[in-house]
């Protein structure tokens, strides 16, 4: 099949009730806020989200096109990620007391992972295995109640594949077949995402014929996209907003003095 | 009470530790800065994706900003020539290949040079650990930047770890806001100290055991 390009709501309408989706999420970069928009709009419940990060931004940025990732929380019964935000100290005050609230209620399930762990997790399951040993976090937080094996006398801890239902992707552009290039560091977990995901719906700036883009340079073939949405170009979670939010990204991460 | 160095100041003098010729990852938080002052022939990674990028935008260049290029911490950088982008997949597999050094952030060291980075306690709900088990388990070397205490004054450098570890033994250095200290087999070295401290203020700051290098000196800034 090749991908399929239509609107968003159309796009997830795919993802079902209890669902496990896979999503990169890393500040405004790489991660696709325009799905994430029309998850929140959607009707499915009880998801386990697997995220790279959970980074809630500070109080007024969502309403600025920042992808903020609570929006899905009415979705999600469960959210596996390396990094839960809503507590930075220092450089940024962001809180968000109540990821606390539904966390302590039982509302909420939480399972901590390293980013390293968590791309890899994602890379065995596409590549059909059930898991691996790492080395990564023995005597941690990331260990508690798994298995363990003395492997050339070093210890090693079990981590479990990810085999995730749906992957929601962000790329730069994409071709009408659905082979995918990207924009810099914005890359990053969203090509193993793909290759690991049983569905796949990709947001792009930019759709373009086939032949427009370099075969060389493309990193994700189209075989692993399922639905392409563009996002259109005025749109809160378009290129053209976002460089306005990185104008204020710069300014709130109070980089002056930085020569 | 003494003055101090500020984190940009700190940045600089973790940043003078790498030469040419070295690869760095930077973790989130203060080793970011790092990123503005890396000598030549030294490249800089972060987690996300890139290697070889340039340094940071601040207000003073903000139309430079690209949404495409932020690095671990969120903060926009500039592109430099020979920068490469890759998936993480790749990056962490560069992370655990024992190539790169990697300056962190931290809440705690050890004597022995256990880290704590991603919580203060087991009952935290927001553990962040990120990369920074994996940075920690497969850099050559792990320079550690943080100030030498809490904001409620207490020791970060401790006998043992009172916050949740991150990884054990793996710290090599640390650069906090009033001395350079490098983490042996025989335990914590001051080698450098803020200009206006004296050896005894330091050890007054510090839980953990700390021994003075035969050279130890005032850090050049």
């Amino acid at each position: 099949m090749t991908a399929k390009i239509c609107s968003a709501a159309e796009a997830i309408s795919v993802i079902k009730d209890g669902d496990h989706v896979a999503t990169y999420m890393w500040s405004m970069c790489g991660t696709p806020g325009y799905l994430y928009r029309a998850l929140a709009a959607s009707s499915a419940t009880d998801l386990t989200l697997y995220i790279e990060n959970f980074l809630p931004g500070p109080p007024g940025t969502m309403e600025l096109g920042y992808p903020d990732p609570t929006m899905l929380l009415a979705h999600v019964k469960k959210i596996v990620t390396p990094f839960l935000g809503g507590r930075f100290v220092g450089r940024i005050g962001i809180t968000s007391d109540f990821m606390g609230d539904l966390i302590h209620s039982g509302k909420l399930e939480t399972e901590v992972t390293t980013h390293g762990v968590f791309v890899e997790r994602l890379h065995a399951g596409a590549m059909g295995l059930g898991g691996f040993y790492s080395p990564i976090g023995v005597g941690t937080i990331v260990a508690a109640g798994k298995e363990t094996r003395v492997i050339d006398g070093k210890e090693y801890i079990f981590e479990k594949s990810i085999r995730p239902d749906v992957g929601l992707i962000k790329a730069a552009r994409a071709d009408k077949l659905g082979n995918l290039v990207y924009h810099g560091s914005a890359r990053g977990a969203n090509p193993v995402i793909a290759m690991a995901s049983k569905v796949n719906i990709v947001e792009v700036d930019e759709i373009v014929e086939p032949g427009k883009l370099d075969p060389e340079l493309i990193v994700t073939p189209g075989i692993y996209v399922d639905y392409l949405v563009k996002i259109p170009e005025d749109d809160i979670s378009g290129a053209k907003n976002l460089k306005e939010l990185a104008k204020f990204g710069v300014a709130l991460m109070n980089t002056k003095g930085v020569k | 009470m003494k003055e101090r160095l500020d984190e940009t100041v700190m940045a600089m003098r973790a940043a003078r530790e790498l030469k040419p010729g070295d690869y760095c990852n930077l973790g989130i938080g203060l080793p970011q800065m790092c990123a503005s002052y890396v000598p030549d022939g030294a490249y800089v990674q972060a987690e996300n994706g890139v290697i070889g990028y340039g340094p940071l935008v601040t207000t003073d260049n903000v139309d430079e900003a690209d949404v495409g290029l932020i690095d671990a911490g969120g903060q926009f950088y500039t592109p430099a020539p020979g920068m490469s982008f890759f998936d993480m997949v790749t990056s962490f597999a560069m992370i655990r290949s024992g190539r790169l050094i990697s300056i962190l952030g931290g809440l705690q060291v050890s004597e022995n040079g256990d880290l704590a980075i991603h919580s203060t306690s087991e009952a935290d709900e927001y553990p962040q650990v990120g990369g920074s088990m994996d940075l920690a388990w497969g850099a050559k070397r792990v320079i550690v930047a943080m100030t030498h205490s809490t904001k409620d004054g207490k020791p970060k450098l401790v006998k043992k770890l009172t916050y949740p570890l991150t990884a054990a033994k793996c710290v090599d250095l640390i650069v906090t806001d009033v001395a350079v200290i490098e983490v042996t087999s025989g335990g914590l070295v001051l080698k450098e100290f803020a200009p206006g401290w004296t050896v005894d203020e330091i050890k007054s700051l510090t839980e953990a055991r700390l021994s003075v290098a035969a050279d130890v000196k005032v850090m050049e800034l």
